[in-house]
């Protein structure tokens, strides 16, 4: 049966070769930017990140390979009795699951809004507000709302002041500085979405609307069993690639917090990049390795999820 | 602009009563959003221009009763703000130059040339493009510390000069070329260096326009890698010049402040005058 089934694809090769020339080699010089960027800068550093996490190298081994021991899971081990890497575990966790909703409602509340029988210009002039936030340096925005939120220089609170609420030192509290990087990174990203969100909704055909209509659904049901399923895959793609940043938020709390006030803002990136910075590089590729893999492991979860239902 | 305007005419005319009562909350709506978005870049910029003193001063001015540029000149003055931005702008333009070349040449393999592993490689293309930054870095620096290139440019710039979202948006560019007029250069005898560089890349303008533009965005945004990899105030670029002021001076918001914008202002300005490009990126490699 393989005989058969090869005999005509073999006869039929020379005629693809006189219309399309083989050239083959040049397509490798065209990729070859590419491939050796990808190995010598990702995949080789990927790898080579997951043998040092099971070494004891650190910043002084650079010059000396030969002083590097292997210590076997000894970093991961570790890793999960440190309690300022289980508190930024934790701390990730909590700001991936409560930033990630609160982005895309935005999002998805201002696309529909923008959706709304808004005319053009005013809608792009909107559009390009909402999305600035997105596009300019996370370090200066986090400078610029550290400011903002000072207990005595910033605004916020001399805003409270005025209508009488004693504003907390938001950022050196336990108790509001991550939530207060939660509503900043939502405040920064919902843009992004809401443009995502904004264009799937303008692809929706008019007929299933129409066909609602006819079927009397209300507005609320319209929304419910019209635009919501016709966005699911715009709002997959959001959630994804989201969670993805999300996981790995470090500039804020850097320069916010620099992770305190007793490690409530400290995230697994910036746990990682302290790490890095005491060079304690075998410590520090394991805990990259560990936050790799969950990131991985979650936007595979969550296609999974999102093609079934 | 006008072409615009007029339609915006033509909009509210056709709206029925009840969708004219309906946008009007969601005019209000956005507008309210709107003030959230905007009041700390406004307030930030403001403030800016006042002296330290008024800057802490309660009540709160919203314009500067006094005007002063001290900020920015203390900036450029004290913490070599000029040099981190001159490196910022170097950094930008080399990665910009670097990836319209690169990301184009390996978009147009993947678009329109057959070789073998291109589904596998283009693979690859999409792994990189899913790799945190974070998980990579310690690796990356002790390769970069090997080469010899910590604390230079090239040791900057090199793991970015083909990013994989601008390989993935010229693929899909290109794709859209007709196969019919690379045929026929072909027949003509044309080598692939001369089709690429004398019909593709020509035909690639407006791709081009949004690829540099979301480049430069990315590399002058940048913290992390430059942060890892410029050792000494000569080679900071802006965020990470800034990055270590604010630790340092942790209180002196005028300084501070004044280095947010001049971070901030140079790609809002872009921004505004090019958002097309922008938001056309995104929605274009977003969602395919």
């Amino acid at each position: 049966m393989a005989v058969t089934l090869e005999r005509p694809a073999l006869k039929e090769k020379p005629s693809l070769k006189i219309r399309k020339p083989r050239n083959s080699w040049v397509a490798w010089i065209f990729v070859l930017p590419f491939v050796i960027v990808f190995v010598v800068f990702w995949a080789g550093p990927l790898l080579a990140g997951l043998g040092m996490s099971f070494t004891d190298m650190r910043s002084t081994d650079v010059r000396d390979p030969l002083a590097v021991d292997v210590v076997g899971v000894e970093n991961y081990l570790r890793l999960f009795t440190d309690d300022l890497m289980r508190k930024a575990a934790l701390n990730t966790l909590i700001f991936v699951v409560t930033t990630l909703p609160l982005t895309i409602a935005l999002g998805l509340a201002a696309a529909v809004a923008l959706n709304s029988g808004i005319s053009r210009l005013p809608a792009a002039f909107f559009r390009l507000g909402y999305y600035t936030p997105y596009i300019t340096s996370i370090i200066g925005i986090a400078v610029a709302w550290r400011f903002l939120l000072d207990p005595d220089a910033g605004p916020v609170n001399q805003f409270l002041a005025w209508i009488g609420i004693d504003g907390p030192a938001w950022l050196s509290d336990e108790r509001t500085a991550l939530p207060v990087i939660i509503v900043m990174t939502a405040w920064r990203s919902f843009g992004f979405d809401m443009v995502v969100l904004l264009a799937a909704l303008q692809g929706i055909p008019k007929e299933l609307y129409e066909a609602a209509d006819i079927d009397g659904a209300g507005r609320w049901q319209r929304f419910r069993s019209v635009t919501v399923p016709m966005l699911k895959p715009a709002l997959l793609f959001c959630t994804v690639y989201s969670s993805i940043g999300f996981a790995q938020f470090m500039e804020e709390p850097l320069v916010m917090t620099r992770g305190g006030p007793a490690g409530a803002t400290t995230s697994a990136s910036l746990a990682i990049y302290n790490q890095f910075g005491a060079g304690a590089y075998g410590y520090a590729g394991a805990a990259a390795t560990v936050l790799f893999t969950v990131i991985v492991a979650l936007a595979l979860l969550q296609f999974r999820i999102g093609r079934r239902s | 602009m006008k072409r615009r305007a007029s339609s915006f005419k033509a909009d509210s005319g056709r709206e029925p009563r009840s969708a004219f009562g309906r946008s009007r909350l969601a005019y209000a709506l956005l507008t309210a959003g709107l003030l959230v978005v905007v009041f700390p870049f406004v307030w930030t910029m403001l403030a800016s221009f006042k002296p330290e003193g008024e800057i802490r001063q309660n009540p709160p001015t919203l314009l500067p009763a006094e005007w002063t540029t001290s900020n920015y000149t203390g900036l450029f003055e004290r913490m070599n703000m000029g040099t981190a931005f001159l490196n910022s702008a170097i950094v930008a333009i080399a990665l910009v130059v670097a990836n319209l070349l690169l990301c184009s040449m390996v978009g147009y393999a993947f678009a329109k040339l057959r070789f073998r592993f291109r589904n596998t490689l283009f693979g690859l293309v999409m792994v990189q493009m899913m790799v945190p930054a974070i998980v990579v870095m310690v690796p990356q620096f002790v390769l970069i510390a090997k080469l010899g290139l910590v604390n230079t440019f090239l040791g900057i710039v090199l793991p970015f000069i083909v990013a994989p979202l601008g390989i993935f948006m010229m693929r899909q560019f290109i794709a859209d070329i007709p196969d019919e007029l690379i045929q026929a250069a072909r027949v003509d005898g044309a080598r692939e260096f001369r089709i690429f560089f004398s019909i593709v890349l020509p035909l690639c303008r407006p791709a081009l326009a949004t690829l540099g533009l979301i480049t430069f965005m990315t590399s002058w945004n940048n913290f992390l890698w430059p942060a890892v990899v410029a050792q000494s105030e000569d080679m900071y670029t802006l965020p990470v010049a800034l990055a270590i002021f604010s630790n340092a001076q942790a209180t002196q918001y005028g300084l501070l402040i004044a280095g947010a914008v001049v971070v901030v202002a140079p790609i809002l300005l872009l921004f505004l005058f090019l958002q097309r490009y922008f938001v056309q990126g995104i929605a274009s490699t977003g969602l395919k």
